[in-house]
């Protein structure tokens, strides 16, 4: 059911959106549109994002995408509310996914979570911080195990977390800059830690 | 077709069916919630598991299962009967334990297979999950705690009736049915949604804890607030109408009723008139039978038979019309018409009024014209079965409308909104002329005004150009809204030779005028000094002008005959006493008869049904209405070149409100101020 929070009245594609969209449109055959409706659900939360500074969706813009695929809205409100990639309310400037599934447990997503608690002041999951920088969410599995624990920030992957280096990560968010993405322990890729083990000498097929 | 053995029976089934068919087919009953016959197939329920031989070795869903040669089902066994258990374990972890004040109590799928998969205790110790209802307008109401997720309700508005508005938002344990954003279902056919929940979570509002189904004595009949002739089915405790449901029957409303039909039943306890009337000194006074008969005995003394005229209503039965029919010979009188809306009904063959396609014919159509009528407020069973067609043509299927702009339930083509179009399709008319099979569906709106007769010509010859009328198929129909309308013109309640239509019998034409059940004419019509007898059941417009009134009965309070707008030809069944003095209505006829010594010669429904049967043999033929081509092309009467410019206008202005009953109706009162907004919006 859709939550009592404000909804603007008013939502319309702007050019870069409409831009991504006729990509999007292009890949499907006549009459069968309404497949693109996830892209375009997270070409709404890009452009709330670019507009707002809060990636979300509202209702209008549901509404807009049904008139844009040519579907009845409930389809697109469906979709909307079962993907949790998906934010049907506000959310802060930067989105934190802490990664709870057993692989980010086992390593440490506890610390991981109580690191965020402490350095935004977030008390429970799908709360947003007081100013208004972070939402916190608990997400499943985001299938990058090797690397656990995961603090998912928006779109990027922040890898082999641990208490100090969240409460540096969300510093530097704090601070409008962005690290790269990717293991914090300097791992290359999913590799070893301290480097890789194996194939270490290259050999070259005669 | 594919032979399966189904717990050691072996069948043959169609191929394409479905392992869950085979088995019904074999004669098991396989539980199920998710899956319905007229529905696509979801497969979530997981409750009609079987075990099928050389098949993947765990439980099969088997809705969801194509059939194959040779297949071996087990339905049964120790791992299906553990399967079943299992899922019905799981449905239960979050349904309330409050069967004895949920109104599906006695009528419940899950209740009932909860007694054969059922355990008598639970084990889940946690807190269940409870959910916020749901608002769907004034006839639905929601309990949606009980919901199992079928998604039936959803797949029906989607599918059936045409209004993509329910859905499943959020997921897994959040996972709710509903609208959303909430408003109240703008369907015709959201009460089938009470019906297909096969749990407590969808039922009936007005229907809120009043009886139990087994209290209920259950009548067959037929509805009569639309011409479409519904099957239904009356409960009844004691003297009142408690709830309507339809009937399965393929051919006319397969399991569906429109929400006027089911839902306008509380109009039958109020306004009614259980006694007689007589007006003295220009007010009303109550009356015995002996008075009022006596009162409009002393009135027709000496007036001649061209002074007397007789119109009938929309909801009557054929054996009171033809009783008022006889009466009036007997007076000498022709002044007689069925058709209280003034169309231009053409009696003079058959096949020029009915909807002659037939409803089931409907599914071989592959195109359609549509003349000023908006089916989904006239018949929205009919509606439902273009939309089927519609859908299994892949919504290709070319629909042309020419009236005003209505929101139908499919694509439909506007051509624009003048009867000229008739004279000249453009462009449209190859899309008719390349169809096999195509209809023209030809609405009261296009027939009830001046040009109505050059309009039906038109429409015929539309028909005869465009390949809509062969020795095979029959596309020319004719779209009732009046159950009584066809019944009247099957028996020729219509103006004699001699006989004034109902336009001569208005303004003073008549000294004398009988309106039985009549209520849709404006009473300042009717000339001031006309002495007006009313018989019917509410004191609606007709008994508001009325110097007599005689209590009739209302279509659940006696036997009755009625042809649906396609001509077949059903019986009502009597289900409640009519109130007070009321009697049914061809009873008060010959009554009267005898009282002015013109006595009518049947004394049973049964001599007067023999006497239907002599005035024309389509009464013998019970729910048949046999698909016929046509042998004789020429038209109507009427000149197609007369047509005039005047845009259509719709017969019916609020789908709730049509006819007295619904008009008493507190529920469709209600409909009609909740939906009135939308269609101001829609109109705009």
């Amino acid at each position: 059911m859709a939550e009592e929070i404000e909804q603007p009245v008013h939502f319309a594609f702007d050019a870069e959106s409409e831009a991504e969209i006729a990509t999007h449109l292009a890949k499907y055959p006549p009459g069968r549109q309404a497949s693109a409706v996830i892209p375009l659900l997270y070409v709404v939360q890009a452009q709330m994002k670019r507009s707002t500074g809060s990636a979300w969706v509202p209702r209008v813009a549901m509404d807009a995408v049904a008139a844009r695929l040519g579907m009845p809205p409930i389809r697109v409100y469906e979709v909307a509310t079962f993907y949790l990639m998906f934010n049907t309310r506000p959310i802060g400037k930067f989105h934190l996914q802490v990664c709870t599934t057993t692989p980010c447990w086992l390593r440490g997503s506890d610390e991981v979570t109580a690191a965020c608690r402490k350095a935004t002041g977030i008390k429970a999951w799908g709360e947003t911080s007081a100013d208004g920088m972070f939402t916190m969410t608990e997400v499943e599995c985001v299938g990058a195990c090797v690397n656990a624990p995961i603090l998912q920030v928006d779109d990027d992957f922040y890898e082999d977390m641990d208490a100090a280096r969240t409460e540096a990560l969300l510093a530097a968010l704090r601070r409008g800059e962005r690290p790269p993405a990717g293991s914090m322990a300097g791992r290359q890729g999913s590799a070893p830690e301290g480097g890789p083990t194996t194939l270490l000498e290259p050999t070259v097929a005669e | 077709m594919p032979k399966v053995t189904v717990d050691g029976i072996t069948v043959e089934v169609p191929a394409g069916s479905n392992v869950l068919q085979a088995c019904e087919l074999a004669g098991k009953e396989i539980p199920r919630f998710c899956y319905h016959e007229r529905l696509s197939v979801a497969g979530n329920c997981r409750m009609c598991l079987v075990e099928i031989e050389k098949a993947p070795p765990k439980p099969i869903s088997s809705c969801s299962y194509p059939v194959a040669d040779g297949m071996v089902v087990h339905t049964d066994s120790p791992m299906v009967r553990a399967a079943r258990r299992g899922v019905m374990e799981f449905l239960l972890i979050n349904h309330p334990l409050d069967c004895p004040i949920c109104d599906q109590g006695g009528e419940c799928d899950l209740q009932d297979q909860a007694v054969g998969y059922g355990m008598d205790h639970t084990r889940y110790g946690e807190n269940k999950r409870a959910v916020k209802d749901k608002y769907l307008g004034p006839l639905v109401k929601t309990v949606m705690t009980r919901c199992i997720h079928c998604t039936r309700c959803i797949r029906f508005a989607a599918e059936v009736a045409g209004t993509p508005e329910l859905g499943a938002t959020a997921r897994g344990e959040s996972m709710e049915v509903g609208t959303y954003i909430e408003h109240a279902l703008t369907s015709e056919l959201s009460g089938n949604l009470i019906d297909i929940c096969p749990v407590g979570a969808l039922t009936s509002k007005p229907y809120a804890f009043v009886a139990r189904p087994w209290e209920l004595r259950k009548t067959d009949s037929i509805d009569v607030l639309d011409a479409t002739g519904a099957n239904i089915r009356i409960d009844a405790r004691g003297p009142e109408v408690l709830r309507i449901l339809p009937r399965v029957n393929d051919d006319v409303n397969e399991e569906w009723l429109g929400d006027k039909s089911r839902f306008a039943i509380d109009g039958l306890r109020r306004k009614r008139l259980d006694s007689c009337w007589v007006r003295r000194d220009s007010k009303l006074h109550r009356a015995s039978w002996a008075e009022a008969f006596d009162a409009i005995a002393a009135r027709i003394d000496g007036v001649h038979g061209d002074r007397i005229g007789a119109v009938a209503g929309d909801l009557c039965d054929a054996e009171s019309m033809l009783a008022l029919r006889d009466l009036m010979a007997t007076l000498g009188s022709q002044n007689l018409d069925c058709r209280q809306d003034g169309a231009a009904l053409d009696a003079s063959r058959r096949d020029f009024y009915l909807f002659n396609t037939t409803i089931a014919g409907i599914e071989e159509a592959d195109a359609i014209l549509l003349v000023g009528t908006n089916p989904r407020h006239e018949a929205p069973l009919i509606n439902a079965r273009i939309r089927k067609r519609w859908l299994a043509t892949g919504a290709h299927m070319p629909i042309l409308g020419i009236g005003p702009e209505v929101p139908l339930t499919y694509d439909v083509r506007w051509l624009g909104n003048t009867p000229r179009l008739l004279n000249d399709l453009g462009d449209a008319a190859g899309l008719l002329r390349d169809a096999k099979r195509p209809m023209l569906v030809l609405g009261q709106g296009a027939l009830r005004r001046p040009d109505g007769a050059a309009i039906l010509a038109a429409a015929w010859r539309v028909a005869t150009d465009h390949g809509m009328l062969t020795g095979d198929w029959h596309g020319f129909n004719v779209l009732h809204t009046a159950a009584a309308r066809v019944g009247g013109m099957d028996l020729g309640f219509l103006p004699g030779p001699r006989g004034k239509p109902l336009a001569g019998m208005l303004d003073g034409g008549v000294e004398v005028l009988w309106l039985l059940g009549a209520d849709e004419i404006a009473p300042e019509r009717i000339g001031r000094n006309t002495f007006v007898i009313y018989q019917g059941h509410h004191g609606d417009r007709g008994a508001a002008r009325a110097d007599v009134i005689l209590p009739g009965a209302a279509y659940t309070e006696k036997n009755g005959t009625y042809v649906n707008t396609e001509g077949r030809v059903q019986r009502g069944f009597f289900a409640t006493y009519p109130p007070g003095q009321a009697r049914e209505d061809w009873k008060i006829l010959r009554a009267f008869s005898d009282r002015i010594g013109r006595r009518l010669p049947y004394d049973t429904i049964e001599a007067l049904r023999a006497r239907l049967e002599q005035i024309n043999p389509v009464f013998a033929r019970l729910d048949a209405s046999p698909r016929f081509g046509i042998s004789d092309p020429a038209g109507p009467a009427g000149d197609p070149a007369a047509v005039g410019d005047a845009a259509f206008a719709l017969p019916i202005e609020s789908y709730y409100q049509t006819d007295p009953i619904s008009r008493a109706s507190p529920t469709m009162a209600e409909c009609t101020t909740t939906y009135r907004p939308v269609a101001a919006v829609a109109a705009e």
